[in-house]
């Protein structure tokens, strides 16, 4: 029994070694074309893919890869991502805050340095180039001031009430970020026609 | 740092003529002078510039919907990744998102490859962006409406394997830095299990159905820009789960490693990930608590 399996083993190594050395030529002879078990028996069920290999280090085969890694693309992200009350009103209050508090370091530091370019930045004389523009003018800067103001200040709100660990559900989230949206803005127009 | 790196590399041209080749971002080129857009921010061609596979066998009654799906092939590491077009007769598909990725695959485009398993929301295979949310495929209804057009991408902002399969190695690591599993010193009373009453079991519901399908942490905008540092949604879910453990006795150990400025507190509490999670989880409320726990312990 054992010196018939191991004839068979020795028979399909070396049919395969063939195969492998000269495909085409093999794949002629009448062998390829043997009945199933006959083939299976024989190593003739085993595909062999004509791809040349070369051996290589391991440290090279992990620079291969890391060089193909650098070629992958990022999925997309911000541009396909849909609009949410979450993550607009978030990207929001980080730019109006952003705003909000550049335009103040501007403010001050030109308030600073007034007096040495002879800048008249005084309430008095603010108010009064301010009284001079035509209305809609008016109207529109003070409502660009205005909102960014009451959204930071209703939805900083909000946040601190996060930071508690309260009403962070979704249906929460949607209808407290709703009601910033509304009295920001209702409290902006306020102000703007104050 | 990392924030202004991807605005930069949002708004930077894909190619840029006037930086010198050695000012240039080195790790998505192939050569110096190379004259293809390897960058990993290249984006995806549009739809109407590939071509539509259409529905196999049409139908006189057939509803056909249109799926746009990311395809992006490793073996032409050059190539743009692109908006594949597929139209679908619903009448002969499943009802699901996964089912039209599988009828597609079976028998309109065997190229097609996207990981799934289960088919029924527990492995967290399936987890892609459909229709501009993060979720299971599985567990995705297709919308009727044959006149809106379906867009599928990977889950956003992860290296792409192929087509709609993210590199997830980062997450599995991160997952494994918070090292999730009990850590006692103490041998139990009675030398059984660690028990628990009833109260303190109940406290880790919503937080041990978790299936770390990364849906949440592709979601947040601060895990898109920091993901090297900060931990994401998922992984800080998984922290909390064992801060809340009462058998668990590392607990100092464990908010010592998150007491820095990314691993924890890089979440703003922009909200996505209660918003997206599949499972209804809700990451942000665990996020919360693990703050306020550091901050009044």
């Amino acid at each position: 029994m054992s010196v018939n399996v191991f004839s068979r083993r020795a028979l399909q190594a070396t049919t395969r070694r063939l195969a492998a050395a000269n495909p085409s030529t093999f794949s002629k002879t009448p062998l390829s074309r043997l009945p199933a078990p006959v083939a299976v028996a024989m190593g003739q069920h085993i595909q062999y893919r004509p791809a040349a290999t070369t051996q290589i280090s391991s440290s090279a085969a992990e620079e291969i890869l890391a060089s193909q890694r650098r070629h992958r693309p990022i999925s997309p992200h911000l541009a396909i991502y849909r609009p949410q009350i979450t993550w607009y009103l978030s990207g929001l209050h980080r730019i109006t805050g952003a705003t909000l508090s550049g335009a103040i370091y501007v403010f001050g530091a030109a308030y600073l340095v007034a007096p040495m370019f002879g800048w008249h930045l005084e309430s008095a004389s603010l108010a009064a180039s301010f009284a001079s523009l035509p209305i809609l003018v008016k109207i529109g800067l003070k409502a660009l001031v205005a909102f960014p103001f009451t959204f930071h200040s209703f939805n900083g709100l909000r946040h601190l009430v996060w930071d508690t660990g309260a009403t962070i559900t979704n249906k929460q989230v949607i209808i407290t970020g709703w009601t910033v949206v509304g009295l920001s803005a209702l409290t902006a127009l306020g102000f703007t026609f104050l | 740092m990392a924030a202004l790196r991807t605005a930069s590399r949002l708004a930077a041209p894909t190619r840029s003529f006037w930086r010198p080749s050695f000012a240039a971002r080195s790790y998505a080129t192939i050569t110096e002078n190379s004259s293809y857009d390897t960058s990993a921010s290249r984006p995806p061609v549009s739809p109407s510039k590939t071509s539509t596979v259409e529905e196999p066998k049409p139908d006189k009654d057939a509803r056909i919907k249109t799926f746009h799906i990311y395809r992006w092939n490793p073996d032409e590491p050059t190539s743009k990744p692109r908006m594949q077009t597929y139209t679908l007769d619903l009448n002969k598909t499943g009802p699901m998102m996964l089912d039209a990725l599988i009828r597609i695959k079976n028998e309109v485009d065997p190229t097609l490859t996207f990981r799934r398993s289960c088919r029924e929301g527990i492995c967290g295979s399936c987890a892609m962006n459909i229709d501009g949310v993060n979720t299971l495929a599985c567990l995705c209804r297709i919308p009727t409406n044959t006149a809106k057009e379906t867009r599928i991408y990977p889950l956003p902002h992860t290296y792409v394997v192929k087509d709609l399969v993210p590199d997830l190695t980062h997450f599995y690591k991160q997952y494994k830095s918070i090292k999730p599993f009990l850590q006692r010193d103490t041998p139990s009373p009675d030398g059984k299990e660690n028990r628990q009453s009833p109260a303190e079991r109940k406290k880790l519901d919503g937080l041990y159905e978790c299936i770390l399908c990364a849906c949440c942490s592709t979601s947040c905008p601060s895990y898109w820009w920091n993901s090297d540092q900060y931990l994401g949604p998922a992984i800080l879910l998984q922290s909390y789960r064992w801060l809340a453990d009462s058998r668990d006795e590392r607990k100092a150990e464990r908010k010592e490693a998150l007491e820095n400025s990314m691993s924890l507190y890089r979440c703003h509490t922009i909200l996505n990930c209660s918003r997206t999670c599949p499972k209804g989880l809700n990451p942000a409320k665990a996020i919360a608590e693990i703050k306020k726990s550091m901050s009044f312990a």
